[in-house]
């Protein structure tokens, strides 16, 4: 479980998160919408370290994240995350970029590493493409090859920062239905996004953020048919 | 006017010589790379860190090894610090001067070739649990060494250049061997004629020898 309280972050004198406050359950998919700037994305690094926060506390599965006695790098084994810009590097076949984390990090045997890469790479449809450079592959394919990568460590959440946002509209679709894979996997997933369709079939909540405060959490049932909140019915009225 | 006559056999004669010479130019060259590689690379992180005494010694290092003339720093090496009771040989003063030179060069390429590695690979690769070291050696210094390869491979042929100043220290090295033979038979031209053809055939084996490396390297 993921678990958030009062948590606010500053960059310079600019607050992007004003007192966030939100649980997330195990197996549970929230998608987090809004405008570009409202803090969705800060948010998710907020969760897994990559960014201080200033206040308030996160907590994964009991353990502090900010707390300065936690073991950060073990931590975020449990936290897979996926980026807009999907990151892979370029010096590593497909192969290698997946199973260098498990057996530098998880201290895997190469042949363990490899067999936990191939397993993970045709679990996203990218077993043709084991020895392939990512400069070889199209963006839907290196965002796939991501989402392996991060699955190698076999993450307890997975936290997806726009992951569609960066790549041509006829690729996003095979992102999506691998994304969709993972919700009906059972996967705990928070995943920032623009794409309404995503998050109104597949999450369980949706989380609304307007200028660095969540405005509104609920089904997304509630949150695109009947949005309580002013700012919500905007946003959704303009992204329609 | 042109009353000249070319005597080209003490040269060959000596031939054997000057190629053992162009060795150990090789030789010097080649170690003054390897340290200045490593210093360089150290002398870049420190730079980007900014922090107290070390950044200021770093810097210091790269301002006075790019801007000061490399025969300064040659004779820094070996007349310098002689004032101090500290004396090397001459072989130890052209691969101080020169890998002195090369590491505040090279710091600088490196400091670039960080830059250019977009700043999401770092992110990318901590959020999967790698350590800062894990990530600066697996991830990011990999691809650094592919944006200064090019710089590496010129540097490296600067420093071939550049050791010849070594014969000013009293080193025979290629032109400190020419020297010795030119002054010794008064056949000046030829010796030196020779000796850059040998110069040249040294750094186009240097430049296909990268060519090769870096196909075997880089092959994203």
């Amino acid at each position: 479980m993921i678990e958030i309280r009062g948590l606010e972050k500053y960059f310079g004198a600019l607050q992007v998160l004003k007192g966030i406050d939100l649980d997330v359950r195990k197996g549970e998919v929230l998608s987090v919408i809004g405008a570009s700037g409202s803090g969705k994305s800060t948010l998710l690094y907020c969760i897994n370290g990559l960014e201080p926060i200033q206040k308030g506390s996160v907590f994964v599965d009991g353990t502090d994240v900010h707390a300065k006695g936690t073991d950060i790098n073990k931590l975020r084994q449990k936290l897979g995350m996926v980026f807009q810009q999907w990151n892979s590097f370029p010096h590593m076949t497909a192969l290698e970029n997946v199973a260098l984390a498990p057996r530098i990090v998880r201290g895997k045997s190469s042949g363990e590493a490899r067999e936990i890469a191939v397993r993970q790479l045709k679990h996203v449809g990218l077993e043709d493409k084991l020895n392939v450079y990512p400069s070889a592959l199209s963006g839907g394919q290196q965002q796939r090859l991501a989402i392996a990568r991060a699955l190698a460590m076999e993450p307890a959440y997975m936290l997806f920062d726009e992951a569609t946002s960066a790549l041509d509209p006829e690729l996003v679709g095979e992102v999506l239905d691998t994304m969709r894979l993972l919700a009906d996997e059972g996967m705990t997933m928070i995943c920032v996004t623009h794409e309404m369709g995503f998050a109104r079939d597949v999450s369980d909540r949706v989380a609304y953020f307007h200028r660095g405060v969540m405005e509104e959490i609920g089904p997304p049932s509630q949150i695109f048919c009947d949005p309580q909140s002013e700012h919500t019915r905007k946003f959704l009225a303009n992204v329609r | 006017m042109f009353d000249y006559n070319f005597h080209w056999r003490p040269v060959m004669k000596n031939l054997p010589d000057l190629l053992e010479a162009g060795l150990l130019t090789l030789q010097v060259a080649v170690l003054s790379m390897v340290i200045g590689i490593g210093i360089g690379l150290c002398l870049a992180l420190i730079r980007m860190n900014r922090n107290g005494v070390l950044y200021w010694l770093a810097t210091a290092w790269v301002e006075l090894a790019r801007n000061t003339p490399a025969l300064f720093q040659l004779f820094f090496f070996g007349f310098g610090i002689g004032a101090f009771g500290v004396h090397l040989t001459p072989f130890a003063i052209v691969l101080a001067a020169l890998s002195f030179n090369c590491a505040g060069y090279l710091a600088e390429n490196f400091r670039g070739g960080f830059q250019a590695v977009p700043e999401t690979q770092m992110r990318a690769a901590r959020s999967l649990g790698m350590t800062q070291w894990q990530t600066y050696t697996r991830i990011i210094i990999p691809q650094v060494f592919r944006i200064v390869y090019h710089p590496i491979t010129n540097q490296m042929v600067w420093a071939v250049l550049m050791s010849s100043l070594g014969m000013l220290v009293g080193f025979r090295e290629l032109s400190g061997e020419t020297q010795f033979f030119a002054s010794r038979t008064f056949r000046i031209f030829e010796y030196f004629a020779v000796t850059a053809v040998i110069y040249y055939v040294i750094v186009k084996c240097i430049l296909a020898a990268s060519r090769l490396l870096a196909m075997r390297l880089f092959r994203y």
